[in-house]
């Protein structure tokens, strides 16, 4: 049983986790886009989610400096964040991020898929990005006040993600015969990874009076409407979902992203530009 | 028969408009060119900030938002296929803009004004 003060942390980690992890997705984008105009406008997606993520993981790391050290190390399983802890020193956001290894994250599975082509990422961006637009659009009333905070801001962003991926799917959807194909292939790939995002996990069912949940039909509206005018099918409506990663079960793939994200920070500590 | 047809302004279709000659010259692949122009928040008018590629209009818009106006740049965006601007012809410079040069009597600076309007 964790202590309400570590749940609270729990799903903080959640939302900023999926944020930092999606927005270093994209950001592997930057200089291999297919076009100049797409690879600008992906790397200021990303950089829309790393800014979502910044003042999450601030409100993360107060929220660990004042727990105490017993609850601290049931927290965290992560050898660099213990031997702060244990000499007492206060942690920052940069070491939420950069010092965790991948069991203490929190993100879900979608957002550590691989980029794979233009279509992959498409599907990845469009079905994360629609249950942002809808849970957002609720975040910006919780009484928690950074979470308010970071949402009222990025409603707008993920609005603006919402059209991009949203339009990119119907442009590939209902394109060329190589684009369906594509597109379909990497939605029928991805599908099973976004009811993950509609799965409250423990800590987010205690607090549920302040993290809203979005409503799995809503969700599967919203999906409906874009495959129907990109000319896509969605074959099994109810197939399994793949899920863990709210708990810490991730797949390969986050081993890969973080030996690379944050192998500055373990080699050169508390390196500075 | 698409010769004797007249077309007004807007009703061009993009087959039958400049666009095609363009289309047929460029690599099957190549979106066409777009002119932005954007207002800035404090500006009247929009000025020319660059150009872009882009499928189409829709396209093209998002492509500017995310191009031009990432730095807070502006707060309205105009495009226009560059198929669709035409410009005078810098060899005509001569004849077109310096004759206007030594005609002052086309100013209105001849007339003096009351003192009641003056502060006008």
């Amino acid at each position: 049983m964790n202590s309400k003060a570590t749940d609270l942390l729990f799903c903080t980690l959640e939302i900023a986790d999926n944020a930092l992890i999606m927005g270093h997705r994209l950001s592997e984008w930057c200089g291999h886009g297919p076009i100049l105009e797409q690879d600008i406008a992906l790397t200021n997606i990303a950089l829309d989610h790393l800014g979502q993520a910044r003042p999450l993981y601030q409100k993360a790391a107060e929220l660990v400096n004042q727990m105490s050290k017993e609850e601290k190390e049931a927290a965290f399983k992560s050898p660099m964040l213990s031997r702060l802890f244990e000499k007492s020193k206060h942690i920052t956001e940069d070491d939420l991020a950069f010092l965790r290894d991948s069991w203490d994250f929190r993100n879900v599975l979608l957002v550590e898929q691989d980029n794979g082509d233009w279509a992959q990422t498409v599907v990845r961006s469009f079905l994360f990005d629609t249950y942002n637009k809808l849970f957002f659009a609720q975040l910006i009333h919780t009484s928690e006040p950074t979470w308010r905070g970071v949402a009222e801001k990025a409603l707008k962003e993920v609005t603006y993600h919402s059209r991009w991926s949203s339009e990119w799917m119907i442009r590939l959807g209902d394109g060329t015969e190589e684009s369906h194909e594509r597109i379909q292939n990497a939605f029928q790939n991805l599908w099973p990874y976004s009811g993950e995002l509609l799965m409250a996990s423990p800590s987010q069912k205690i607090h549920s009076d302040i993290y809203p949940s979005v409503d799995a039909k809503a969700y599967r509206q919203e999906i409906n409407r874009i495959l129907e005018t990109a000319t896509l099918t969605l074959s099994e409506e109810d197939s399994w979902m793949q899920a863990g990663g709210k708990i810490g079960n991730h797949s390969e793939h986050l081993g890969y992203i973080l030996a690379e994200m944050q192998y500055m920070q373990r080699a050169y500590p508390e390196m500075e530009w | 028969m698409n010769f004797i047809k007249k077309y007004y302004y807007g009703d061009i279709p993009e087959e039958k408009g400049a666009a095609q000659k363009q289309a047929q010259s460029n690599h099957e692949n190549e979106w066409p060119l777009w002119e932005v122009f954007i207002r800035s928040k404090a500006g009247l008018d929009h000025k020319h900030a660059g150009s872009l590629h882009a499928a189409d209009a829709q396209m093209a818009l998002e492509n500017a938002r995310d191009v031009y106006t990432r730095r807070n740049e502006g707060i309205s965006i105009w495009v226009v296929e560059s198929v669709h601007i035409h410009s005078s012809n810098p060899d005509e410079a001569d004849s077109f803009f310096d004759p206007a040069n030594d005609k002052v009597y086309r100013h209105p600076t001849f007339y003096e004004l009351p003192e009641e309007l003056k502060h006008m």
